[in-house]
């Protein structure tokens, strides 16, 4: 089924955003909805963004008022030094459990929900596989709240897929992503001047570039894709490979028993490793990325591409700091150009 | 270094789709492999102290390695033994020395090694790969490479002097089905000498635990030699691969049939045991061969 109305949540998110335009520029799609909880951080053209809280518990309302047909569920979160823990929990738990009771029932017009979620779903263990295809599960329950978050919300998806046979649901789960335009702990580790790790470790580390996020998220609203799909770059670095693309040395000042009260001491000074970061520094991992592949969707880019490409943006980033205004969100602004008389507009919105 | 069977209690779907033509292709930059193994570090390794111990220390001796496939994948079994068992490091050299086609070998290890710091990376970079029936897929089946497990796993190179040449339990007989799986044939490998190069006399379970290892071993020289205690005796080695056993005439999903798999295992392990005694008989001196 092609998707023809779209609404997309996590609109504030970078590929959320890059989604949205990608979407823009297609003419087979009607309509572009996007929500979060945030402003949009990307200039779009014909998407309207209407804000909602965290738990999305109103989303039913405009799923059925504007016949929406695919839902991109792009909001997961999946990095907990970016939100409270009970911000993680509201987002992913209860806003999954909203954004599921939205889709389903029987007068749903909703045909296909693609569900952004993330490898947090295996975990880090000293006994998994080297790598994870679909349909394994962790070894053991989740060690982290953010974790066991995630699983929650990757069950209920599934466990709606089955009693919604009529709906094509696609699980997505990403690696880590890599990007100039992405903020995550990792690209925070790496900034930095040496790369913090756990001595006596060195762990997989597989990365996915932030263009192949985005379009692997496209690829998924326009080919039906039933089922999960792990989607993560060709090819796992370990640490110090990684530190080396990246002309950083490093730094193994986390110590091998008692890492947590280390990472946990070093807080005030700055540097956060939050848990599930933690548990990659020890034993990394790696994904079976073959079943999307043979579903027909090409990479861009390799981990190892990834890692150098955000490497020589990083190099520049120095210098293009500041240079240009990022774009800002202003309601009145976007609404005048959307929906006055005066504006004159071109076939794909505003000109 | 010990190694496990893959066990049984994961439970691994049947090999449905062929992924086999969407595997990575290799980038020629990479420093290790998408496994973690880092050929500079094995090479480096390799021309040296293995090099030495397998020329000069244990002067191996193969038999039969005509037996090991040029292509394709295939199990290697063997027996298991020595604190810090030299018996993988010597059959892995015996392949890339003697064998027209030299080929790696994947080393299967307890998932001990990935969680323990300082062995976790540096295992993981001369081949060690943690002994995941996922895994042993993976290599066999989908990478047609060499896999090398000891289904003694480390009861193997935990026993005791006494019980030398004695085969354990062959695990639960997971690495037959995994070989069935990937319709990889069976190399059964006996080594001979390991015993001797690093005998274990007893074992301390109270320094086990303190020290988070999966076994303190008493040798000729460890522990009261500290570091030293990882020097091996002179013993001389024999190393002889066995005719591969085919898994792909049983038909189809053999690895389901229980008594067939642990059928199998028995016969591999009285077919290792037996050329066992037959080659220990024959041995002259324990150092001289």
């Amino acid at each position: 089924m092609k998707a023809r109305r779209i609404l997309v949540t996590g609109l504030s998110t970078l590929w959320g955003g890059r989604l949205a335009q990608k979407l823009e520029g297609d003419k087979g799609v009607e309509t572009i909805i996007g929500v979060s909880p945030e402003d949009p951080t990307c200039e779009l053209q014909r998407t309207e963004y209407v804000r909602v809280g965290l738990d999305h518990r109103l989303l039913r309302r405009i799923v059925h008022a504007a016949e929406i047909d695919t839902v991109i569920d792009t909001r997961l979160v999946v990095d907990s030094a970016y939100a409270s823990p009970r911000e993680a929990h509201e987002a992913n738990a209860i806003g999954t459990m909203n954004i599921l009771a939205a889709c389903g029932g029987p007068d749903s017009p909703v045909r296909k929900v693609v569900f952004k979620s993330s490898a947090h779903y295996y975990g880090c263990e000293r006994d998994d596989p080297a790598f994870f295809t679909e349909s394994m599960r962790r070894p053991h329950p989740p060690r982290t709240r953010l974790e066991s978050d995630i699983v929650e919300a990757d069950d209920a998806v599934r466990e709606f897929a089955r009693r919604n046979p009529e709906v094509t649901v696609t699980i997505l789960r990403f690696s880590n992503s890599l990007g100039p335009g992405l903020r995550t702990s990792h690209t925070r580790l790496f900034s930095l001047p040496a790369i913090p790790c756990i001595l006596g470790f060195d762990p997989r580390y597989q990365f996915i570039h932030e263009d192949d996020l985005t379009d692997v998220l496209a690829f998924a609203a326009s080919e039906d894709l039933p089922g999960v799909y792990n989607a993560a770059a060709d090819g796992v670095l370990v640490l110090s490979e990684v530190a080396s693309l990246l002309g950083r040395p490093p730094a193994p000042i986390l110590p091998p028993w008692g890492s947590g009260l280390a990472a946990a001491a070093l807080r005030p000074l700055g540097l956060r490793v939050p848990d599930e970061v933690l548990n990659q520094l020890r034993y990394g991992r790696g994904l079976d990325n073959r079943k999307l592949k043979s579903a027909g969707y090409t990479y861009g880019f390799t981990t190892r591409e990834t890692v150098v490409k955000h490497a020589e943006a990083m190099r520049v980033r120095a210098l293009t700091e500041g240079r240009d205004e990022p774009y800002r969100y202003e309601r009145e602004v976007e609404d005048f150009l959307r929906y006055s008389p005066s504006v004159k507009r071109g076939p794909a919105g505003v000109v | 270094m010990s190694a496990t069977t893959p066990g049984e209690r994961r439970q691994l779907p049947a090999p449905t789709d062929d992924l086999r033509g969407y595997l990575p292709a290799i980038e020629p930059d990479r420093q290790v492999t998408d496994w973690g193994r880092s050929e500079r570090v094995e090479g480096l390794l390799d021309k040296t102290l293995v090099d030495f111990l397998y020329h000069y220390w244990f002067r191996v001796e193969v038999e039969g390695i005509e037996h090991v496939p040029s292509t394709g994948g295939a199990l290697l079994v063997s027996n298991h033994a020595g604190a810090l068992p030299p018996d993988a490091t010597m059959i892995a050299k015996a392949i890339k020395e003697e064998h027209q086609r030299p080929r790696p070998v994947h080393l299967t290890v307890e998932h001990f090694f990935k969680g323990y710091p300082g062995f976790a990376p540096f295992v993981a970079k001369i081949g060690g790969v943690p002994a995941h029936p996922a895994n042993v897929q993976r290599l066999l089946h989908d990478e047609e490479q060499l896999v090398l497990v000891f289904p003694e796993g480390r009861k193997g190179s935990e026993k005791l002097y006494k019980d030398r040449y004695r085969l354990r339990r062959f695990g639960r007989g997971g690495f037959v089905a995994a070989a069935m799986r990937a319709r990889a044939p069976i190399v059964p490998i006996v080594v001979v000498g390991a015993e001797e190069a690093m005998p274990v006399f007893a074992q301390i379970g109270v320094l086990q635990r303190i020290t988070r290892l999966i076994y303190f071993p008493v040798t000729p020289l460890f522990p009261h030699f500290g570091l030293l205690g990882a020097a091996y005796l002179p013993a001389k080695f024999r190393i002889r691969f066995l005719p591969p056993v085919p898994t792909d005439q049983w038909g189809e999903k053999p690895w389901e049939d229980r008594g067939l798999v642990q059928n199998v295992a028995d016969e591999v392990r009285s077919t290792i045991q037996e050329e066992l005694y037959d080659m220990v008989a024959h041995r002259r001196s324990v150092w001289l061969g």
